[in-house]
């Protein structure tokens, strides 16, 4: 092949790899705008007659779930509640966990270090029953405070693991003149760490809220009715869809229930490539 | 008042002992230089002084304190590092006034220590930057800034200049020698530059594999240094160390030189006509080989005039070096730039023999 006709073949190529995958997400953008009877009368796949803008609002507010007719919105509270404190919190832990690994070396760190990250590599379904004996002892069994409990603890791993990584390229000597100084471990922390750590905090921030968000099996597991996360009650959703389908609105509730993670990505997106791949210092 | 006092300080990592027995006493007022090649423990021993690394054993006094468990922050110390380690988020006023900020110094001595020490280093245009947007010698005045607004018992420096180019470098070495002399403060200063050891301190403390092989003024490790290793450490190029024979010649002590074609007269200082029939190591700087016009300083006699192959030249442009073949060995002569040597050809030089140092080529030890 002519090498000037390399590139566009390539351009092409992926154009259309792009196109494929965004198939379902344009499906499921169109439906959510046609009426139902729109979709039954002709087919899952196709444009709207009319822009059906009220499927959002009806499944937003009205729409029902396992007999509670409130749409999705307390489900979506839900997600809110449980994603906000446990990405936050397991955040800033990972960092201060990161921090003292990679700057205040002490005996065994790197197998502190090690069995942490270990956790990464648990598959979830594996911490299930024990996790059933902690919230049960701990009274918070179907509860939103037991779920932030379990995000901010699996999401431990990954934060100290990329906070670690970060804060390693912290120069020593920075820290040997903090501690000339007389700052302590936390005052470090606050004034000369943690101002360093946008980048990093950005990415955890992505990483966690995003995989919190859409984690659906912790959610359907020690979550039931009022208390499920969207991820859990949209399942609830489709569970209707065999007796009166109502795709229009079902595909609204996807997007909504998506929106957050999409909006997350598009805002930080960017930042997210750009903090794992810089330094703390240049 | 003896301002630091080390006193048999170890330091083992497992089994390896890095630092063996270091014992310094350190003066008011005084620089002294902790100087030698990498690995030494120069290093590790200022660590051990600041209180951020601990010493396996020995004692550390500061001001007449003991410092054993003092942390880093109660030892009324300020440090400069190579890599300068100003805070990155902060400005220079704020890296200047955070170690105040620590101790709770009242805001207005804040200010006016800033205020102070940015006058006399003339950094006051730059202390609302943030210190990437410096140029490596003002982050360099800014880490001085930092120590200086402390006004502590004992400076340390951990290679300061190091990171600087050439030119630069000499300009901060000038000026910490006159921040030095106006200030008057005790400084601990590592580096692995000997220039820099002879130009700035007051006392050399050479080390070597964890130990201190010579702490003396700079003229004296420079002149009669302790051992073969402090002799070729310090000075560039190197000083010459040959072989040689002592025996005695018209009542003088002389030193053969190799293959027995060279004789150089001993200064009376290294010894006496008893010594006659040792081996020894002779060592002679390489300006004490020069153009024959020259005069060396004293007594024409102790000028001696030879003639020597010369196998290559060097010239620098102040000075030339002139790699020679002197009794079938090599050695170096620091020579005037407008003398042009032929490679190849034998040409005649002035030898200064008054600076000559005799060393034991077992214990490797100045003869004195």
């Amino acid at each position: 092949m002519p090498s000037r006709l390399v590139r566009p073949a390539i351009h092409g190529v992926l154009l259309l790899l792009a196109a494929a995958y965004l198939v379902p997400l344009l499906v499921v953008v169109l439906n959510s705008l046609r009426s139902t009877d729109d979709i039954m009368q002709t087919s899952m796949i196709g444009w709207p007659r009319t822009l059906v803008w009220s499927n959002f609002s009806e499944t937003w507010s009205h729409y029902c779930i396992a007999e509670h007719c409130s749409g999705i919105r307390p489900y979506f509270v839900n997600s809110l509640e449980m994603t906000i404190p446990a990405t936050i919190v397991s955040t800033l832990l990972g960092a201060l966990n990161g921090y003292s690994l990679a700057l205040w070396r002490f005996r065994g760190d790197t197998w502190v270090f090690g069995i942490i990250t270990l956790g990464v590599f648990l598959p979830e379904q594996m911490k299930l029953v024990p996790w059933v004996i902690v919230l049960r002892d701990l009274g918070l069994f179907n509860t939103i405070a037991g779920l932030v409990l379990i995000h901010i603890v699996q999401g431990l791993s990954f934060t100290t693991l990329f906070c670690r990584n970060y804060y390693t390229s912290i120069p020593v000597d920075l820290l040997k003149a903090a501690r000339i100084d007389g700052a302590g471990f936390f005052r470090i922390f606050w004034r000369i760490v943690l101002p360093l750590s946008p980048p990093i905090l950005i990415v955890t921030v992505i990483w966690q809220f995003t995989g919190i968000w859409n984690e659906y099996l912790y959610g359907v597991t020690f979550a039931a009715g009022e208390q499920q996360p969207i991820t859990a009650a949209l399942i609830a959703l489709s569970a209707h869809i065999s007796e009166a389908p109502l795709y229009g609105e079902q595909s609204a509730a996807v997007l909504l229930a998506a929106a957050p993670t999409l909006l997350v990505y598009l805002f930080g997106g960017r930042y997210f490539l750009r903090g794992l791949t810089s330094g703390a210092v240049k | 008042m003896s301002a630091l006092r080390i006193r048999d300080v170890w330091k083992r990592y497992g089994l390896l002992p890095v630092l063996k027995g270091i014992d310094l006493d350190i003066d008011n007022g005084e620089f002294t230089i902790l100087v030698g090649p990498s690995g030494c423990g120069k290093s590790t021993l200022l660590n051990i002084i600041a209180g951020l690394d601990t010493a396996s054993q020995g004692r550390i006094e500061i001001g007449g304190r003991a410092m054993d468990g003092v942390a880093a922050k109660d030892r009324n110390i300020a440090m400069v590092f190579q890599s300068y380690a100003l805070y990155p988020s902060m400005t220079v006023r704020q890296n200047m006034t955070f170690g105040m900020e620590c101790r709770r110094v009242p805001k207005r001595q804040q200010i006016e220590a800033v205020d102070r020490v940015a006058r006399l280093l003339q950094i006051e245009a730059l202390l609302n930057r943030k210190p990437s947007q410096l140029s490596g010698g003002q982050r360099q005045r800014v880490a001085m800034g930092r120590a200086l607004v402390r006004d502590p018992l004992l400076f340390l420096f951990d290679e300061p200049l190091s990171n600087l180019d050439a030119k630069l470098r000499v300009e901060m070495r000038m000026e910490i020698k006159r921040l030095h002399a106006r200030l008057g403060s005790t400084i601990v200063y590592v580096t692995h530059d000997q220039i820099e050891a002879m130009t700035l301190a007051t006392r050399i403390a050479v080390m070597h594999q964890g130990e201190v092989q010579q702490f003396a003024d700079p003229d004296t490790v420079y002149n009669r240094p302790a051992n073969l290793f402090v002799a070729r450490f310090m000075g560039a190029p190197a000083m010459n160390t040959l072989p040689a024979r002592l025996a005695a010649a018209d009542g003088r002590l002389v030193a053969i030189l190799g293959d027995g074609t060279v004789q150089l007269p001993v200064p009376p200082a290294c010894g006496d006509l008893s010594q006659a029939g040792r081996e020894v190591v002779l060592g002679i700087r390489p300006e004490c080989i020069a153009e024959p016009t020259r005069h060396f300083d004293g007594d024409p006699a102790n000028t001696l005039k030879l003639d020597i192959g010369v196998e290559m030249t060097e010239p620098t442009g102040a000075e030339t070096i002139v790699l020679l073949r002197l009794a079938g060995q090599e050695a170096l002569a620091r020579i005037s730039p407008d003398i042009r040597l032929q490679p190849g050809a034998t040409a005649r030089f002035a030898v200064d023999t008054r600076k000559i140092c005799l060393f034991d080529p077992d214990t490797e030890r100045l003869i004195a």
